[in-house]
């Protein structure tokens, strides 16, 4: 049985990498005693994948974990299980079971929202109200926002304006973009002051890492950027109903974009007993 | 949430940051004001070492049964991080509360092995706690050292207030009790360390003196004060299934090098090996219960959720109730994907049968070890394995599906030759050839055959304690020579041939057999720059000669003689339970290739019996008694 967890990583845990929070869920299923389906062979790995790495550093309100139960039996209580098994700063917030046919996570995510804030200690001109509105204004006025992509082999100019569907310094204008409400936050604000918040384009084709988006404010300012000063959050993961594998539909694109939450995918009802 | 030593700066510049955060599952969590007693347990080697030892395990676990105390843990930082503590003048913190040590009432130091010294000053010296004991106040942590090299703690003597001498179960309790009690009184720092002497397993080097002759060998070696004792008793667990062993070990989040659960079924050994310093140490052999060992394995499985179980013990096929112990544990997990591993196990028709139960046999190898290549050396070291019995166990295995040996083998032994090196060779082609008489229909592609040879460092407390080492240019010769051999090999193309670095080798026979004139050494080896001697990327040989000559001291002195009858030993003072006249008596009886009975077999009357535990109290089958 497919099944997607939503979760958040916090604090500490910032400093796991992705593949060991992989091992992490895997020992953590154990001690759960929730039965997960493993691969054919001798050196057989339990069933389950990411929708997108978060790098070391970040934090987040909505990683992705889809796996395959070996029957309904261990959705029961599920949520209540696996959180006796976690530790403080990582915790399951969701649970859907999905449709046998169902694509991963992985496969049909399509755009991230962001939380970017300034640690407590370290200066950041978008800290000031006046100076960011400015910077906004500017940037939103802009026709292109040019990148420099490094690959292994070259480094090429990219245009991301229409990957970066929205930016903003107001949480609620993005909840009332998304039409979600992110709730509580696993980021501790007394450590943080959130300045910018934002939605990229994601997934295994096009996908925009925040810092990028934010050193390209930091540059259209003339303004130094420094990776330690900012502390980036995720605060939800996208999929897109229309797209085809391989596909990129932005959201402003001709073709049509519906972005759904990963955790919509699914349905959460009660197993029957 | 938890507040973090370093910050996401530096944690953001190092590899593997998550080596320095602790909060891994299964940790304890005190409130440190709460408490009267902080210990903090140390493994002097980077986090994914450390975490792999099952000994901090058990103390962890047992210190923190306590209310009163509250242990944490500490490893070596990465030379990375090493720079910026330096730099930055950050203390070197615990990863529980991440909290400097140097606050701590003790650092527990384990010493695994000799070329972590260098890592015990760095650990020191990024504490901010003074490297030598003399010049430590009340405001420092005593610091403590503990494990197989706290046997001969002379070349540390000047670094530690106390080594434990003997396995850590049994009176830590009564050293925290008196730790507390002083600690009210508000004595001095020497009144503690008096307390303490008088505990059995104790031993306060600054309360010793010693003596040389000219010739740099020991004249006089004793106490000087009322409270230290002559002789210093290795502690003794004497009942292993009524003792502390974690029911929750710590589940780290990064990769480590032990990522299982480790279920030690028995200590000690009865086989007697002369070259095998743990074969003496850890005597009599204590096996815990069957039950015991199956309660511990469901609750750490279910506790940690590994995927692999691992049995340790020196020679697991002595184990009396092995079979019934695997068999449950395959017929428990295997199902729940749980792996079994077995390291130490004789290869015998029940070997095979659980390896064919519980790995791939296409992927997995054999593993032998014995140790030397002719008859007449594993006489001279008392191994008692034939080669008609490793014939055997390959040919068994060969036809089972097997393609894939290891040898493990030792260069250097004492008396060896030319004709016992070259046997080396010859039985890594016999193996060979007995792959080829398995019927080409049921071979498995070619055989795979890989010969590893060590250089043998003599250690205390061993029958070999007395006998020289070879030198590395003597080693390095003995290595081109078997390399020439196994070329000569029938099925050379079959036998590939590893061999481990010399330089190494040397500086740990050194340290093995040191004595306190080497603490000087140690020391301005790592004022120098040398730590992580253990890492060949690391280690810095040409810092350690000129460390030497510096002191007036030669490595030649510590390896290259051959020790007479009579010479007081550095760790002469410590009482293991084996005597020293056995010990000589099994030194000329390997010099007469005699081989002698392991202890199930018949009582060769060592001396453990002292402890009255373990085999020493079994009914033998030879009917012998102590």
């Amino acid at each position: 049985m497919k099944a997607r967890l939503k979760f958040s990583k916090a604090g500490s845990m910032r400093f796991i990498g992705h593949l060991d929070v992989m091992r992490y869920f895997q020992k953590a299923f154990r001690r759960a005693g929730i039965a997960v389906s493993y691969s054919q062979g001798f050196s057989p790995h339990q069933l389950m994948s990411f929708a997108s790495p978060l790098g070391i550093g970040l934090s987040s309100d909505a990683e992705y974990l889809d796996v395959v139960l070996e029957d309904e039996k261990q959705a029961e209580d599920f949520l209540l299980r696996i959180n006796q098994v976690m530790n403080e700063e990582i915790a399951v917030k969701d649970f859907t079971i999905l449709e046998e046919e169902a694509k991963s996570s992985m496969a049909v995510l399509a755009a991230c929202d962001y939380l970017i804030a300034v640690k407590k200690g370290r200066e950041s001109f978008l800290t000031g109200q006046e100076k960011r509105e400015t910077a906004l204004r500017r940037f939103a006025a802009r026709d292109s926002v040019e990148i420099v992509k490094k690959t292994k082999r070259s480094e090429k100019l990219v245009d991301i304006r229409e990957n970066i569907y929205l930016l903003t310094d107001r949480r609620e204008a993005l909840e009332e973009f998304t039409r979600i409400s992110y709730g509580a936050l696993s980021l501790d604000l007394a450590e943080y002051t959130p300045v910018l918040y934002c939605q990229l384009t994601a997934g295994s084709v096009v996908n925009i890492k925040p810092e990028l988006v934010l050193e390209a404010l930091c540059f259209q300012e003339g303004e130094e950027y420094n990776g330690f000063s900012y502390q980036i959050h995720r605060l939800e993961m996208y999929g897109d109903r229309t797209a085809k594998k391989g596909e990129v539909h932005t959201l402003f694109g001709e073709a049509p974009c519906f972005l759904v939450p990963l955790s919509e995918f699914g349905r959460r009802e009660e197993v029957q007993k | 949430m938890r507040k973090l030593a370093l910050s996401d700066e530096i944690l953001l510049s190092i590899e593997k940051p998550a080596r320095y955060i602790g909060g891994e599952i299964n940790m304890v969590k005190k409130e440190p004001s709460e408490v009267e007693i902080r210990f903090c347990m140390c493994f002097p080697d980077v986090y994914e070492i450390g975490m792999s030892h099952l000994g901090i395990q058990i103390l962890y676990d047992m210190f923190n049964c306590r209310r009163d105390t509250y242990c944490e843990r500490v490893y070596s930082p990465w030379v990375d991080l090493d720079g910026i503590l330096r730099k930055q003048n950050i203390p070197l913190f615990a990863l529980e509360s991440q909290q400097p040590v140097k606050d701590f009432d003790f650092l527990g130091i384990t010493l695994q092995y000799e070329m972590c010294y260098t890592n015990v000053l760095q650990v020191l010296d990024l504490s901010q706690i003074p490297l030598k004991a003399a010049d430590r106040t009340k405001e420092h942590p005593f610091v403590i050292g503990g494990g197989p090299c706290a046997y001969n703690p002379e070349p540390l003597a000047d670094f530690f207030d106390i080594f434990y001498i003997g396995e850590g179960e049994t009176v830590y309790n009564e050293l925290l009790d008196i730790y507390k009690e002083w600690k009210k009184e508000d004595g001095s720092r020497n009144d503690f360390l008096k307390r303490a002497a008088q505990i059995e397993g104790m031993y306060v080097p600054q309360f010793y003196h010693v003596s040389y002759h000219e010739d740099g060998t020991i004249q006089d070696f004793s106490p000087t004060v009322k409270e230290a004792p002559k002789k210093v008793l290795k502690q003794v667990e004497r009942d292993m299934s009524e003792t502390y062993y974690p029911e929750k070990p710590l589940v780290p989040y990064i990769k480590v090098t032990q990522d299982r659960v480790v279920l030690e079924i028995q200590r000690g050994c009865i086989r007697g090996c002369r070259f095998c310093q743990a074969g003496m140490l850890y005597r009599p052999i204590r096996p815990r219960s069957l039950e015991f060992l199956k309660q511990r394995a469901e609750s750490m499985l279910k506790a940690t959720g590994h995927d692999e179980i691992s049995l340790s013990s020196l020679s697991s096929s002595d184990y009396r109730e092995l079979p019934e112990l695997v068999y449950w544990l395959i017929e428990n997990f295997q199902e729940k994907g749980v792996n079994i591993s077995l390291p130490s196990l004789r290869i015998d028709a029940f070997a095979l049968d659980v390896m064919s139960k519980i790995q791939d046999i296409r992927k997995s190898s054999l593993t032998f070890a014995p140790e030397a290549g002719s008859q007449r050396m594993r006489n001279v070291i008392n191994k008692g394995l034939t080669e008609e019995v490793i014939l055997k166990g390959a040919k068994d295995a060969f036809l089972g599906g097997w393609n894939r040996v290891k040898l493990y083998f030792m260069l250097g032994l004492p008396g060896e030759t030319k004709e016992d090196i070259a046997q080396i060779a010859v039985l890594s082609d016999k193996i060979a050839r007995e792959y080829y008489e398995v019927p080409k229909e049921q071979r498995n592609g070619r055989v795979n055959i890989v010969t590893s040879t060590s250089i043998f460092v003599p250690k205390p407390f061993t029958p070999f304690q007395w006998a020289p080492m070879v030198s590395k240019e003597e080693a390095q010769e003995r290595r081109f020579f078997l390399l020439d051999q196994i070329k000569a090999q029938l099925n050379a193309k079959s036998i590939k041939y590893n061999c481990h670095d010399a330089d190494v080798s040397e500086l740990e026979g050194v340290f093995a057999r040191g004595d306190r004139r080497l603490c000087d050494v140690i020391l301005q080896a790592y004022q120098s720059g040398c730590i992580y001697d253990a890492w060949s990327e690391h280690f810095q040989y040409g810092k350690w000669v000129q460390a030497f000559s510096d002191h007036q001291l030669t490595m030649d002195f510590y390896i290259k003689r051959e020790r007479g009858e009579e010479e007081i030993f550095p760790w002469d003072f410590i009482d293991i339970g084996v005597s020293k006249e056995f010990l000589l008596k099994e030194y000329h009886q390997a010099k007469k290739e005699q081989v002698t009975p392991n202890c199930r077999a018949g009582c060769a009357g060592c001396g453990a019996a002292k402890f009255g535990c373990g085999v020493c109290m079994e009914a033998r089958e030879g009917g012998m008694e102590a």
